[in-house]
């Protein structure tokens, strides 16, 4: 068992195609973690005294084009034009018509500044996809490109234990693409504190704020092993990395545009409760709330309240759950059952 | 050679009654074997022989547990397969069909991961590779190897748990002439080394030159098996060619014989006789009525003819045999 393992681990950090889906992982992780190195400025007094000369700057260009247009518009009507067509009426004489110095915010001009405690959150879940689309490419091929090019024939004559070998494969494969995910994870989570700190803000970063990243950060990572495992089972399932990559394209269109099109034709309340993209929001957010606007609940202050359906984490666990056990239990029984010609 | 062989016979390879049918949905049913047998001893060199999609793939495949049987029992190395598979897959080196690898690994990298899997030693990679031949192209991709080099590796990849029963699926496909010799070389070698090899082909100079023994397969069921001198003395029909001294005598020889219980063709210049034991007998019976022999030969028959009479592929002149056309052979 030991030995099929090294081969494993052997093979998969020898293929092609893992290398460089590693290499464009690190590269557009990182691609991103400069732009926002780049992107994001440390706000100080100087920054803020800046934005504020900046706004009032603004305001007096503003007022100027104001009184200037006051004054051609009094000129015209001097000279007996009709001023209706071009000028406001009263020609801006008009109380409050003038631009008014509070409406020229100075923050509006302030740099962008990254607030790791605040948006930390949603970089996580960024990661997330990018890791998960890498692991399921990577899956996808390990296995399917063995199959179809009869390397897992030739293995077999070898180990014919089949569900053995296909165990081992999807550990090797799952515990792969995991180390991955936690490696780049902690530099991801790094170098985005490191711009908090040196180009933003970090917040108060307490025990629970903490926490709360590690938290989102472990479903995160729970979303690209089930992903990386849906890609290995489907790829195994039809012995060949396309079959992976046509499922996933297709689940996609029928998913994300032909139910949402369908549903919305039907008028359907909620739609959105049928698109796989919802589900992964959620598990992300925690809670996704759909709603329903042309339902109409009275509010205590009398307003509108559209209807609310609600998404929870623990539903989207529940639908990524079964669908990915169902692939993998597709594969089991098929690796079990199949003639291997 | 740590390993140690079983000497004197000894079944390496049993199989009874094995049946085969693939079904799928567009084509419907295929009965691939039919209750077909097979015996290979310890130590031989076996030949498989059979037209092409008369079932050798088939059996192969299904003796080393990538496909499933309908029915029948199969031992190999006395386990009971696929069962037991596990226990003696280590044992058993094979290539089936046209072999396949990772086109983007080198044969290097291929035998060494296969020999990670099967925790068999490292060093054994560099030993089957100058066994077979690659060991100056080892380091480059498969994907730039010619048929024949693949099928060298693939020799190679089943010799590299230095099997006790060596399994080869058509092993002399792409292979240049020197190659085939080269190949049989090796066979002989190995057999000379104890292993058992069992080779299927339809290539039958090939066999007739290296095996002990062949099993012939048509329609998915055994025709013909046994030492290749005894395949082919029953299939010549032990028959023997007798000359006389004087050619007048042939039709009272003939008479002779026939009384004595023999059948025999009366010819212009001789006369074939079946159904004898002993060449000899002819020879005393025909001096007891006075009438002597000048010549007495075995009809010579090769491989090939047996093969095509069994299969019942020979060639029909201003026909064009289809596969899956032979005659059925009671066996
Ligand atoms: N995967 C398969 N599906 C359906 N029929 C098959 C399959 N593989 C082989 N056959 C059929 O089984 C028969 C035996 O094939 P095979 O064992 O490959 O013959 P051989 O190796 O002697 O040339 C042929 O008629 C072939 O068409
Ligand atoms: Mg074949």
């Amino acid at each position: 068992m030991k030995g099929l393992i090294k081969a494993e681990v052997r093979r998969l950090v020898k293929r092609r195609i893992t290398r460089l889906m590693a290499v464009l992982l690190v590269l557009g992780l990182g691609a991103i973690a400069v732009a926002f190195t780049v992107g994001s400025q440390k706000v100080g007094p100087a920054q803020v005294a800046a934005a504020e000369a900046e706004a009032q700057r603004q305001y007096e260009e503003s007022l100027r084009w104001h009184e200037q247009m006051v004054a051609d518009c009094e000129a015209a009507k001097a000279r007996g034009e009709d001023i209706t067509q071009r000028f406001p009426p009263d020609c801006g004489n008009e109380p409050g018509y003038a631009p008014q110095r509070e409406q020229f915010d100075a923050s509006w001009n302030l740099p962008y500044e990254f607030h790791f405690r605040e948006q930390f959150g949603v970089f996580i879940s960024i990661f997330a996809g990018i890791v998960a689309l890498f692991g399921f490419i990577v899956g996808a091929s390990y296995v399917g490109a063995e199959w179809h090019t009869g390397g897992m024939m030739n293995l077999l004559l070898w180990r014919p234990r089949r569900l053995s070998v296909l165990f081992t494969k999807l550990g090797v494969l799952l515990g792969g693409v995991l180390a991955v995910t936690v490696v780049l994870g902690a530099l991801w989570t790094a170098a985005f504190w490191f711009i908090g700190r040196y180009d933003g803000q970090t917040g108060k970063m307490t025990q629970g704020a903490w926490e709360s990243f590690a938290l989102s950060g472990a479903r995160g990572a729970g979303l690209v092993l089930a992903v990386t495992a849906v890609a290995f089972g489907l790829a195994s399932l039809g012995r060949h990395t396309a079959m992976a990559l046509g499922v996933a394209v297709g689940v996609g269109v029928v998913s994300e545009i032909g139910m949402r099109i369908a549903l919305g034709i039907a008028e359907i309340r909620f739609a959105d409760r049928w698109v796989l993209s919802t589900y992964a929001l959620a598990w992300f957010e925690k809670r996704w709330e759909l709603q329903d606007w042309r339902a109409c609940n009275i509010s205590f202050s009398g307003q509108c309240e559209p209807d609310m359906f609600v998404v929870t984490w623990q539903q989207s666990a529940l639908v990524f759950g079964v669908g990915t056990a169902a692939v993998l239990a597709a594969a089991i029984w098929l690796m079990r059952s199949r003639d291997i010609t | 050679m740590h390993t140690q062989y079983v000497v004197g016979v000894t079944a390496v390879l049993e199989i009874e009654g094995l049946r085969k049918t693939y079904r799928s949905r567009r084509k419907g049913a295929r009965r691939a074997l039919d209750g077909f047998d097979m015996v290979v001893e310890a130590g031989q060199v076996h030949g498989f022989l059979g037209p092409n999609g008369s079932g050798k793939t088939t059996t192969l495949r299904t003796l080393l547990g990538l496909i499933r049987p309908n029915g029948g029992r199969m031992a190999i190395l006395g386990e009971e397969v696929p069962a037991r598979l596990s226990s003696v897959a280590g044992r058993v080196g094979a290539i089936v069909e046209s072999p396949q690898f990772f086109p983007h690994f080198s044969a290097q990298d291929t035998l060494s991961l296969l020999a990670d899997a099967g925790e068999v030693p490292q060093a054994r990679v560099a030993e089957v590779l100058e066994l077979v031949g690659l060991r100056d192209r080892a380091k480059e991709r498969v994907k730039t190897y010619s048929l024949g080099m693949k099928q060298r590796l693939a020799v190679a990849s089943a010799l590299l748990k230095n099997p006790q029963l060596l399994i080869l699926d058509e092993p002399a496909n792409g292979l240049d002439p020197g190659g085939i010799r080269e190949m049989r070389d090796l066979m002989r070698q190995l057999s000379a080394s104890g292993m058992t090899v069992v080779l299927s082909s339809h290539i039958l100079g090939e066999v007739q030159q290296i095996c002990d023994s062949v099993t012939i397969i048509s329609l998915g069921r055994r025709v013909a098996s046994g030492p290749v001198a005894e395949v082919l003395a029953q299939h010549s029909g032990g028959g023997v060619v007798v000359r006389l001294e004087s050619a007048g005598d042939l039709s009272s020889a003939a008479q002779v014989l026939v009384a004595a219980g023999a059948r025999v063709d009366l010819k212009p210049d001789h006369l074939l006789v079946t159904g004898v034991d002993k060449p000899a007998w002819v020879t005393r019976t025909l001096a007891g009525r006075e009438l002597y022999v000048s010549e007495l030969a075995p009809v010579t028959v090769d491989l090939e003819s047996v093969f095509l009479e069994l299969t019942g592929t020979a060639p029909v002149a201003g026909q064009h045999r289809q596969v899956d056309q032979s005659v059925e052979v009671p066996a």
